[in-house]
């Protein structure tokens, strides 16, 4: 079994994102060791890119700030080499396909299978153009992490069938960010997948508050944080660490009950 | 492999999101397409209200004043709204119309395209917003004003570099935030399947054109067939009737900008490698970790990091050349075109004009070259006279 779906036997799994070099590669570094500690089940890497299409502002923004920073994939992959030396929960990549095929794609997964990363997640790689990248992640035994979609409707059942490591299920309609109202039938989403596959579901896009996350994770197997940790960062800055701490904190307390 | 391809190019690298709309759009293509009222439809817009077909124009004077090959110019720049996209533009909203959507969307550059999809809606009654990159909203105005007079809400975009890049992804957000009325009028062939397929589809009546207007006229087929190319769908238009005629050289007028040895510079073929952006696999401007690089070219409708898949394709099949051409030739062209056969092209086509100037002077004088005119230049007077020094203004 992954290290990704032995992850959700331990209970509801919470999933922060980081935009990694936000604002620098060293508060990166903290703040996955801060995020550890507050009870995260997984976390997610963002390797920044720069015209992410599935991501809000507030995501585009810390994109922008990490590239104007310097941050190169190599440079990333040097952080999580440190990551791993004392963070233990699975780490996974999220970035857009360009940066894995423009470093050769092979090249690109068998380094970061050598650092300790555990799944790749592609929001612009949907079901039919999967095979461009999964082989590879199979060959080094790493999860692409497949999304489904309000919108998805019959295509979830062949995408679920064949998902690995836990299923992305987008809350809403539109791109990353926080929102007030998830008005999406989550519900129904999920009780199509559950009809076809038992690899756990997570649910992301919008969710920012306790109430919300404890809502969804009754829904489902987990629940993924970006835009309002990273939305933290932008306040606070190298400073944003125990501010990320007590708010994953909070995140996780709501969800275990 | 998936959909859509052209050789390894093309197919769909899209957020799930919007997967299930592009589907749907393909099949609406694939019924539409062969519908005979669609295309009753469509073929009297583009007679009665775009103006077609457009002249195949014998450009004497240019021929004369070069001395080589006999020149040609298919006249876009006469189609109603001033170039070519209106063929892709009517097209698209007519099968959004016919697919039940009420509202239309799509990025523009320079706002040719803009104007083009704010025209159709209020042709076709439909709810129309238009995403512009914040620093062309304010390089080209009057565009923007004439979009509003259309009726359509222009959005500046001010994420990224705030140019067309940032305004393509912009709109795929909006898509991905509304589907179930809206279309996404994509304006060039590029972005993922089926949207290179049916805008060169759409446009390909020019070299239908061009193919009948030169057997009547000279009983024979041209010698080359050249076009600019930003995403590359005036170019795919004026060559696609033409590409199994192997004798006939295609050729792709790229912007260099200030050099393709610079980093001003939006010239993909010539300086740009595989990647997958925006929908689509293809040759990107791009720096040596995938990320897009910034662009620029004095055209704005050129400043494009991408190229349409198909390009790609033909590139590597040795198909079609590509050639870039700087803002210094392309503004000479601009000139040299008004003075001597007084028609003043888009910056675009005059990226086409310079690299004809460079390749008929060394063809016999029984070779014919056509240039695909795509757009008039009114709107670059301004840029070209401040190109040259000159402050132009209304006020
Ligand atoms: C007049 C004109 N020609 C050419 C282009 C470039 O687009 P394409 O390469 O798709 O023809 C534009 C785009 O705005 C244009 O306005």
């Amino acid at each position: 079994m992954s290290r990704i779906k032995e992850a959700f036997g331990r209970g509801k799994a919470f999933i922060p994102f980081l935009t990694c070099g936000d604002p620098d590669l060293e508060t990166t570094l903290e703040l996955c060791k801060a995020i550890e500690d507050a009870g995260a089940d997984l976390i997610e890497l963002g390797i920044p890119f720069s015209d992410p299409i599935a991501e809000g502002p507030v995501i585009q923004k810390a994109s922008l700030r990490a590239l104007s920073g310097g941050v190169t994939t190599d440079k990333i992959f040097d952080l999580v080499d440190k990551v791993r030396k004392t963070v233990r929960l699975p780490l996974l990549f999220m970035t857009y396909a360009n940066v894995v095929f423009s470093y050769g794609t092979e090249r690109f997964v068998k380094t970061a299978t050598e650092i300790g990363i555990d799944g790749l997640i592609l929001p612009d790689v949907p079901f039919e153009e999967k095979g461009d990248f999964e082989p590879i992640c199979k060959m080094y035994g790493i999860d692409l992490i497949s999304f489904i979609a309000p919108t998805s409707l019959e295509r979830i059942s062949i995408i679920a069938q064949e998902a690995a490591g836990f299923i992305y299920c987008i809350s809403s309609l539109g791109v990353t960010g926080m929102r007030d109202k998830i008005n999406s039938d989550i519900d129904k989403m999920i009780g199509l997948v559950r009809k076809s596959t038992t690899v756990p579901t997570a649910i992301g896009f919008g969710v920012s508050t306790p109430e919300q996350a404890a809502k969804l994770a009754e829904k489902s197997d987990g629940v993924i944080v970006g835009s309002a940790i990273v939305k933290l960062i932008e306040q606070y800055g190298r400073d944003a660490v125990p501010y990320v701490f007590n708010y994953a904190k909070k995140m996780k307390l709501a969800i275990t009950k | 492999m998936s959909k859509g391809r052209f050789g390894t190019y093309g197919g769909q690298y899209i957020p799930e999101t919007l997967m299930n709309a592009v589907i749907e759009l393909e099949q609406a293509y694939e019924h539409y397409k062969n519908d005979e009222q669609y295309n009753r439809e469509l073929t009297s817009l583009f007679n009665n209200y775009v103006g077609r077909p457009t002249l195949l124009y014998f450009a004497a004077r240019l021929t004369k004043d070069l001395g080589g090959a006999k020149i040609y110019l298919k006249r876009e720049d006469l189609n109603h709204t001033g170039s070519h996209k209106i063929n892709n533009v009517l097209g698209q909203s007519l099968l959004a119309k016919k697919m039940g959507k009420t509202r239309i969307i799509a990025e523009t550059g320079a706002g040719q395209h803009g104007v083009a999809t704010a025209t159709a809606a209020a042709l076709m009654d439909m709810e129309c917003e238009i995403f512009m990159g914040a620093e062309d909203t304010r390089r080209q105005a009057l565009n923007v004003y004439k979009m509003r007079l259309l009726g359509a809400t222009v959005h500046p975009v001010s994420s990224g570099t705030a140019t067309l890049k940032d305004a393509v992804s912009e709109t795929m957000r909006e898509w991905t935030n509304r589907i179930a009325d809206t279309h996404y009028v994509l304006g060039s062939v590029m972005g993922p399947h089926p949207f290179p397929t049916i805008v060169r589809d759409l446009q390909a009546v020019i070299s239908k054109e061009i193919k009948e207007q030169m057997l009547e006229r000279e009983g024979r087929l041209p010698n080359a067939v050249i076009a600019c190319v930003g995403g590359g769908s005036n170019a795919i238009g004026a060559f696609h009737h033409f590409i199994n005629d192997k004798s006939v050289r295609l050729i792709g007028c790229e912007a260099a900008g200030r050099g393709i040895g610079t980093f001003d510079t939006a010239a993909t073929i010539s300086t740009g490698k595989i990647g997958i952006f925006h929908g689509m696999k293809s040759y990107f401007c791009q720096d040596e970790y995938g990320q897009i690089a910034p662009v620029y070219s004095i055209s704005a409708g050129l400043d494009y990091p991408g190229i349409g898949p198909e390009h790609a394709y033909l590139h590597d099949i040795g198909r079609a050349e590509y050639v870039a051409i700087t803002d210094e030739e392309a503004v000479s062209a601009f000139e040299y075109l008004s003075r001597i056969e007084g028609i003043i092209p888009a910056i675009e086509s005059a990226h086409a004009i310079a690299y004809v100037l460079k390749l008929a002077p060394k063809l016999d004088k029984d070779k014919i070259i056509v240039i695909n005119v795509s757009g008039r230049g009114d709107k670059d007077c301004a840029a070209v006279a401040r190109f040259r020094g000159e402050e132009i203004s209304d006020e």
